[in-house]
């Protein structure tokens, strides 16, 4: 173990005594990048800086084992935490020699509020408001992979209104979650006007959110047993309008864009990731599938009813900024062919399950019926035990693989409930793409993941 | 990487025959709660179950976490797993054969340590970060382990069960005018 890491140390026992420092006092350790003096061999030998090291061998020439490199040759450059190209608050760590990166290092946690600690204190049907908070672009998406992994548990059967009510608004929130990425995107690499229009459309969407769930963001929507409402009367003209106009104005964003020769020159190249690195890194979503692997859990893991609609899974085949462009960019076309599909195969029926156990009664019956008094205040007050166990099921958000392990004790909350984030896992894959770049591909990089800080530090 | 492993080793890194369907996988038990296949293994045999998964064409770690069971030591558990505080829960996954695997590993609190799986899979690099930010579990040989989330001169871990979370009490009467 540390001997490894000690070999080749300069000064004696560097490794170890830091190893030894890990183990006596569990909280020390600077989480910064440090100068390459002060970094051990093994930290610098696989590879550039912090959060992302390539295991031993890989994808590693010689020029990297330079680490004897003086340090007035290199300079560590803060990017962030507060710099509007870092969507949040994300602080970025780079080292530099003259214009080329050398290792790149996240310094995350600036966001970072308990929330899985929160989650284990209130009701598992409380659950879907604490966890609709943490990737804030894509609230459906926290609440269907919490409610999903929830009714694993308690094994419940969705009626299939709202199974089919859920993949609507997932689908939709793609939608926007895509637009906004584009909008951000566009700011970032220079295309300042396509901040605007991105906001233009994705607020048609907020919009129909905000009229569907009574809010345009952190809905509390879908809930263990169903979602929270029925769809509202005309639903199907707005999202029908939805799409005609998100369809039009992509045609419109390919000559803006796609078209456009400094944009391209900004993201071809840019950021290159190879297959087995991303696989490696367990990279997901846009990521993963612009080197070629194609994965997408709607497809290989059918949740909801993904597998009785028709979409195609965007895959890429260079793995660099203008291929995961191009795959987000036809997601929002796949995203659209669904939300067709769903407002047409969209069944009647029951928006929730009627179990009195896990779902509050009509409010009218509250009126007329003793027993439903009861069971509304029951639920309200104890909440509803969920069977021993642990549970984990996977979803597809617009960033990756989104998933929520929950380990029940047989009480009303959760005992423990961890979410899997795709943007901190993905986050990994900045220092492999931005090494050997300038600057500017920095934030080229950073876009292309699209991390969502909610998400990352939850 | 390995691509595309149609079949399964017949023989465990231990020798031992492989049930596949059945209770062993590389001498670990193997449960399916819910469907979701998991298998059970304690420090002393993690690395060499990883690697043996590894090699059996479990190409990413999705995703690697700890669970305190302090307040909860009753829970289910196979023949031949003995429950201790500490759990960490390693989600794998299989590109090739497109196929899920989770491992659970028995911590004991009083020696917190497992070896680190960044050399198998660096994408668990953050992951064992964050494990070891929330439940104080060490992971050997990881080349940079320190706090990610909570900051660096934070003490205790958060996730831990006897980590209380505390209030702010809420004053109804001397609230000053």
């Amino acid at each position: 173990m540390t001997d490894r890491a000690g070999t080749g140390q300069r000064g004696a026992g560097g490794a170890v005594a830091l190893n030894d420092l890990l183990k006596a006092k569990t909280s020390e350790g600077a989480q910064e990048m440090l100068a390459r003096n002060e970094s051990t061999v093994r930290e610098l030998r696989s590879e550039a800086g912090g959060v992302l090291r390539l295991p031993e061998g890989v994808d590693l020439d010689a020029e990297d084992l330079n680490y004897e490199a003086p340090d007035d040759e290199t300079m560590i450059l803060n990017l962030g935490p507060s710099h509007p190209s870092t969507h949040g608050v994300l602080r970025v760590m780079v080292e530099i020699r003259g214009e080329q990166v050398l290792r790149t290092k996240p310094v995350i946690g600036y966001l970072h509020t308990g929330m899985e600690k929160t989650g284990e204190e209130l009701m598992y049907q409380q659950g879907s408001t604490n966890v609709t908070r943490m990737d804030y672009l894509s609230p459906f998406f926290n609440e269907v992979a919490y409610c999903l992994s929830v009714e694993k548990l308690t094994g419940t059967e969705v009626p299939e209104r709202a199974v089919w009510i859920r993949m609507l608004m997932c689908e939709l929130n793609r939608i926007s979650s895509h637009l906004l990425w584009l909008a951000t995107n566009g700011a970032d690499l220079g295309a300042l006007n396509m901040l605007v229009y991105g906001w233009r459309e994705r607020e048609l969407l907020l919009t129909f959110f905000e009229k569907v769930t009574g809010l345009r963001m952190n809905h509390n929507y879908i809930r263990p047993g169903g979602v929270a409402a029925d769809l509202p009367d005309g639903w199907r003209d707005d999202v029908e309008a939805i799409c005609e106009t998100v369809s039009r104005r992509m045609d419109e964003y390919d000559n803006l864009l796609t078209g456009q020769p400094i944009l391209q020159a900004r993201m071809d190249g840019v950021g290159a990731l190879d297959a087995t690195t991303a696989v490696g890194l367990g990279l997901t979503g846009p990521l993963l599938r612009s080197t070629g692997v194609s994965y997408d859990v709607r497809r290989d893991f059918p949740y909801l009813a993904y597998d009785e609609v028709d979409f195609d899974v965007i895959v890429g085949t260079g793995g660099d900024c203008w291929d995961r462009f191009a795959i987000r960019m036809n997601e929002i076309r796949e995203s659209v062919k669904i939300v067709r599909q769903v407002a047409q195969a969209m069944p009647r029926g029951d928006y929730r399950v009627q179990d009195k156990k896990l779902t509050p009664p009509p409010r009218n019956r509250i009126d007329e019926s003793m027993e439903a008094l009861i069971h509304h205040f029951k639920l309200y007050t104890e909440g509803f035990r969920v069977a021993p166990g642990d549970a984990y099921v996977p979803v597809e958000s617009p960033r990756g693989e989104l998933g929520c392990y929950i380990v029940s004790d047989g009480t009303s909350r959760p005992y423990r409930l961890h979410v899997r984030g795709p943007s901190f896992t993905n986050l990994q894959a900045l220092a492999p793409m931005a090494r050997g770049g300038f600057i500017p591909d920095v934030i080229a990089c950073i876009s292309s993941i699209d991390p969502v800080l909610g998400d990352v530090d939850r | 990487m390995s691509e595309g492993q149609g079949n399964e080793p017949v023989v465990t890194a231990d020798g031992a025959p492989a049930d596949e369907g059945g209770e062993l996988l590389h001498g670990c038990p193997v449960t399916a709660p819910l469907g979701q296949r998991t298998v059970h293994t304690d420090p002393a045999r993690y690395l060499a179950l990883m690697e043996a998964l590894y090699r059996d064409g479990f190409e990413a770690c999705m995703g690697l976490t700890g669970v305190d069971y302090l307040t909860h030591p009753g829970r289910d558990l196979p023949e031949g797993a003995r429950g201790e505080r500490f759990e960490v829960v390693v989600e794998l996954m299989s590109y090739s054969r497109r196929e899920r695997l989770r491992v659970r590993c028995q911590v004991p609190a009083e020696a917190p340590h497992l070896p680190s799986l960044f050399d198998l899979w660096p994408g668990s690099e953050a992951h064992e970060r964050e494990t070891f930010d929330m439940f104080g579990i060490v992971f050997d040989d990881h080349p940079d382990l320190t706090r990610i989330l909570m900051p660096e001169d934070w003490e205790g871990h958060p996730l831990r069960k006897d980590y209380a979370t505390g209030h702010v009490p809420v004053q109804f009467k001397e609230v000053p005018k």
